[in-house]
This record gives structure tokens, sequence and C-alpha cells, in this order.
């Protein structure tokens, strides 16, 4: 009874902010100064008449709250507008890219993990000497470092050895093969997987460090050591597997970060994801472009969030009480 | 007869011993290395970016050297792909950077204290209602937000220092709640109020001062998070064209083959600068918050991320 409350609960806030999302979205235009066609509209000689024309077009002569039923209404039957740049509609677009992003970010963040857990566990277990200082101390480093200044200097480091830019060699597309070309994408990953693990493993390594050091004080632990069960067994068995509990929120709340982090990656190594897709359409005035990125990445983050919140309540069933 | 008005939580935040406001911060400087040296750092940014347009060998709008000119004697950190000296653009480039990261903090600091006190000193719907708006601001991402705004709204710098300030105070406001709640149950908070003190009384004379530290700790991780977000924002090319910062550095390096040319001088210390400044408020700012609120130690929080949610209890009482 008590979970499927809780179940209800986060899954009403995960709607909740869908749809705050979804406004934040629509009322931005309307808000601010300006709208798509000043933009549009800002050629040499632009009639009154012309201008008047786009603004039917666009449907901007009715009322904000008919313009904001008629944008929900679109928006559930899957239309996120057409792009100003090439005239396809915009979710056909941001699919196909939203289908690039998430193995680039998938790997990265679960090479994150890995590190940030392996250097945790590391820094705790051998608290206060040589290797404990070096990992801490590196993690707080990445941590500060600003990602687009990590992917530069992979690539300057790099560049000759490791494929720079785009997902796939151009040269091996058509009918190649199945597996030299999947071998091709994971060679053009290494590179943005490589800084988005760099830029997002410092803080996991913190928190598991100190979390391990909470656990490893704990009462059963003591217990553990009283029965002489061996060192290793007292950190795998017992310790570390409730340090483990925090990196579920961690990693949830690193979402929205992750993605912000991602999209510079996607910029610097021309991977043709939604990032990059967003980053072009900043450059293009593409705003129906722009708008349905900024949607696309934010429910992505929702439903994730909301799975981390059902993914920890099933492993520390405390959180009820 | 001192015992029963002694409040534990007071005895616990100054370890015991009865310490003024001003000797607080003495404490933490002298107790944690951390401090002294994320103080000494940002006070030596601060300093080098007043000082900078008397002190930078170079002007930063002449071209004064080869393009892609590498490090010399003359040149300490090479030229640019204009023939600008890199020593003076990151001395001035500092300027503008750590101006939006003070600005953007500012206002955040003024949203999330102002929602963090209203919230937590008066509970009820107000609490609610501000609460659910920072819970669902916590969840999307910030950075692509900011991205459609600027884009929107135009690249400027004073655009760029409001949209950064109005997306990063939700942190602050749910930890500033955490401690106004408990103070706003300390026997002299509601002896005052049982003398007849106003609320406005109450919140500027007793709970505003108690929280002031906290609030302190905060701004100066806020203000590496703004840094480190007009950065991002700089590299998209959201920031105004005209102006010079560590991050239109980096922008500019990027777009205008600097890789290519094997340039790397023209991108190395940029990075660095950024990350000294920002481990420099990342070590103060945390050592100021681990001496305020010993639960902050607790493993699952130690570490300030970008965001802070409670990790269990989403109720009332949760940090």
């Amino acid at each position: 009874m008590r979970s499927a409350d809780y179940v209800i609960k986060r899954g009403f806030f995960a709607l909740v902010t869908v749809f705050v999302a979804i406004t934040i979205n629509f009322f931005l235009f309307r808000v601010l100064p300006g709208n798509a066609v000043t933009n549009l509209s800002r050629v040499p000689k632009a009639s009154p008449q012309l201008r008047h024309a786009l603004i039917v077009e666009f449907g901007l002569d009715k009322p904000k709250w008919q313009q904001y039923l008629i944008y929900l209404r679109e928006l559930f039957h899957g239309n996120m507008g057409i792009s100003f740049a090439n005239q396809q509609p915009v979710s056909h677009l941001l699919i196909a890219d939203l289908k690039n992003t998430i193995p680039m970010v998938t790997v990265g963040t679960v090479a994150a993990i890995v590190v940030g857990v392996a250097t945790g566990v590391l820094s705790a277990w051998r608290r206060g000497t040589v290797p404990d200082h070096l990992s801490t101390n590196g993690a707080i480093f990445f941590y500060a470092f600003p990602t687009q200044w990590l992917g530069l200097v992979l690539l300057i480091i790099f560049a000759g050895y490791l494929p720079a830019a785009g997902m796939s060699d151009p040269f091996l597309f058509g009918a190649e093969p199945f597996w030299p070309h999947l071998i091709d994408i994971g060679k053009h990953m290494i590179l943005p997987a490589a800084t988005l693990m760099l830029t997002a493993y410092g803080s996991y390594t913190l928190v598991v460090r100190s979390s391990m050091l909470e656990t490893l004080g704990e009462d059963y632990v003591l217990t553990a050591r009283a029965k002489g069960l061996p060192d290793r067994r007292i950190v795998r068995r017992h310790a570390f597997r409730n340090a483990l509990l925090p990196m579920v929120t961690l990693v949830a709340l690193d979402l929205g970060y992750i993605v912000g982090g991602a999209l510079l990656i996607e910029v610097i190594f021309s991977w043709p994801g939604i990032g990059l897709a967003m980053y072009d359409a900043i450059g293009q005035r593409d705003y129906p472009m722009l708008q349905g990125g900024f949607l696309i990445l934010t429910l992505a983050v929702i439903i994730l969030n909301f799975a981390a919140d059902l993914i920890y309540f099933r492993l520390d069933p405390r959180i009820s009480q | 007869m001192t015992l029963p008005l002694q409040d534990p939580q007071l005895a616990v935040e100054t370890g015991g011993q009865p310490s003024t406001r001003s000797g607080f911060f003495r404490t933490v400087l002298r107790e944690r290395k951390a401090a002294v040296v994320g103080l000494s750092i940002i006070v030596f940014f601060v300093l080098l970016s007043i000082v900078a347009p008397y002190i930078s060998p170079y002007s930063i709008t002449q071209q004064t050297c080869a393009v892609f000119a590498p490090p010399s004697g003359a040149h300490w950190l090479g030229c640019d792909d204009g023939g600008i000296d890199m020593l003076s653009e990151l001395m001035q480039g500092g300027r503008i950077s750590l101006v939006v990261g003070f600005a953007a903090t500012l206002v955040a600091m003024i949203i999330g204290g102002g929602v963090g006190i209203l919230s937590g000193y008066f509970s009820g719907w107000i609490d609610i209602g501000l609460m659910r708006i920072t819970d669902y601001l916590l969840v999307i991402p910030d950075l692509v937000l900011m991205i459609v705004i600027a884009d929107v709204w135009g690249a400027s710098l004073f655009h760029v220092i409001i949209v950064i300030g109005i997306l990063e105070w939700t942190s602050t406001a749910r930890i500033i709640r955490a401690q106004v709640m408990s103070v706003r149950e300390r026997v002299y908070v509601k002896r005052t109020r049982a003398m007849g003190a106003s609320n406005t009384r109450i919140i500027w004379k007793h709970i505003l001062p108690q929280v002031g530290p906290l609030l302190i700790a905060n701004t100066v991780l806020t203000i590496a998070i703004a840094i480190y977000l007009e950065t991002a924002l700089a590299f998209l090319g959201l920031e105004d064209p005209t102006v010079t910062t560590w991050g239109t550095i980096l922008e500019n390096a990027f777009q205008r083959t600097a890789i290519s040319s094997g340039a790397w001088w023209a991108i190395v210390p940029a990075g660095l600068v950024i990350a000294a400044v920002i481990v420099g408020c990342f070590l103060f700012g945390q050592a100021v918050e681990d001496a305020l609120n010993p639960r902050l130690k607790a493993a699952n929080l130690s570490v300030r991320r970008w965001r802070l949610r409670p990790l269990v209890g989403r109720g009332r009482d949760a940090i």
C-alpha cells in the first residue's frame, strides 16, 4: 500500500514537471521581447504586409490562451513544429538525433560510474595514503575543469590517433558488413565518451568515498570484523553494497548536468546528436528546433529521474517511512 | 542554571565555545587549511582582475605579434588567432568572467535566500508553493534551459547574468530553508516572539544573522557554478561577441582553428585559470559549509554537486 502511494506520488510529480517544462517552453516566446516573426522579417524592405502575413501564418494574432491550447494539442499529437532551417518536421529530426546521443551518453555515464566507484572505494579503503590523496585531488580537479576545455585538450592530445569528428567514417558508409561499421562507430565514440566520463566521475568518487567511510564505521561492519572475516570480504559484501545507495540518487541528480555536458561535447566532436542539433539551431535562429531539443532533453531527464526514484525505492524501502 | 537554557544545536555549531560571528570565519580559516587555500586563490584572482588593465603587458584590442605565435620571452603565453597576446587576454578576460560570476550569484542569492527564508519561516502554503517551484526547477536541465532563454532573448552580458541568476538559486533555497526551520524553533526566537516582536523583526534581527554564514558558504559555491556556466554559454556563442571573457577565449580558439594550428597555448591556460577559480571557491565554500552544518558531513550530502536534493524523506524536514 505504502509503496503504491510512493510510486503514485513520484509519478504525479514527474507528470507535473513535464507540464511545467512544456509551459515554460511555450511562454518563453511570449514573455520575452520579440518573436519568431521579428527575426524572419528582418530581410531588407520587409513590408508591413509581409510581417502581417507571417503573424497570421504562425497564428500569433490569436489570443494567448488559444495559442497555448493549440500548442498543447499539437504536442500531444507529436507535432513539434517545422524546422526553419530545412523545412523538416522537428520531431523526426530530433528522434534521429536522439538515437545518436543515447549510446554516447550511456557509454560515458557508465564509464564515469565505474571509474568513480572504483576510485572512491580505493580511497576509502586506503584512507590517508598516497592513492587516497591522488584520487581525491584528481576528482576535485576533473570536477572543476570546464567540459568544453577537457574536450579540446583531449582533441589536441589524440587528434592524430583517434577519429576526432563525426560518428562514423563517411567512406565506410553504405552496404558495409555490420561489424566493421560498429567498430568504426566505437572508435569515433572513444573521445566524446571519455570527455563525458572525465567531467562526471569526480563527484562520484567523492560521494562513494565518504559513503564508504560512513558504512565502514557502522556496527555491522564491526560485527563482521569481530567474526574474523577477511578484510576484502568485509569491504565487498558488507560495506560496498550499502555505500552504493547514494549513487542512485546522485546519478539521477547528475542527469541534468550530464545532458548539458553532452551538449558541449557533441559540439566539440561534431557528434550528430541533439546537442549538436541545438547548437546549429542557435546559429540559424531555428527556434522550433531549439525548443524541441529543450523539450526532448527535459523529458528524458524527468523520465530517468522518475526511474531512479523507483529504483531507489526498491533498493532502500526505508524511504517510505 | 545555564544548562537548560543552552541550545544543543548552537553548541554543536560553535564547537561548544562561545564565538562571535566574525570570529567564526577566523576559526574556520585557522582550523581548515583548505579554506585558507581556497580564499587565497579567490583573493588572488579578484586582485588580479582589479589591477589587470594597468599591469597587463599588451593591449587586447591591438595586434602585437604574429597569428598563433608560440610562447616566447616577449609573449609568455603566445598569441591567439588575431595576433593578440594571450596573457593580457587572460588577465583582462578574468575581469568580466568574475563580474558575471559575482553578479549572477548575487541575483541567485537574493532569490534563493529570500525563497529559503520565507519558505522556512512561514510554513504552510507559502512553503509548499515555493518548494514545489524549486522542485520543478531542480529537475529541468539548467544549461539547456539557459541556452533556450539566452538565445531567444539575445546575446548580451546582462542577459547572461540574469539567465544564470534566475536558474541557479534552487539548491541555496533548500539549504537555507532547512537552516531557517531549525533556527525558528530555538528558544530565544520563541521568547522574542512571545515578547511581541513582529515577523519582519525576527527575520532581520534573528534569523538572517544566523543563516548568514551558511548563505556566504553557498554564495561562494554558486560563484563557481556561475563562472562555469558563463564559459559554457560563451562557448555556444551566447555571450556578447564584443567582450573578452575566459569563456569567449575558449570559444575563439575552438572556432578559429587553434587545434588544427597546433596552438595549445590558446586553449590550455584559459581552462587552468577557470579550474583554479572553481577549485578555490569549492574549497572555501565547502570548508565553511562543513564547519557550519555537521549534517553535511553525512555521506550522501557531503559533496556539493551542482544541485543538492534530499536523499531520504522528501518531506518537511529534508535538507
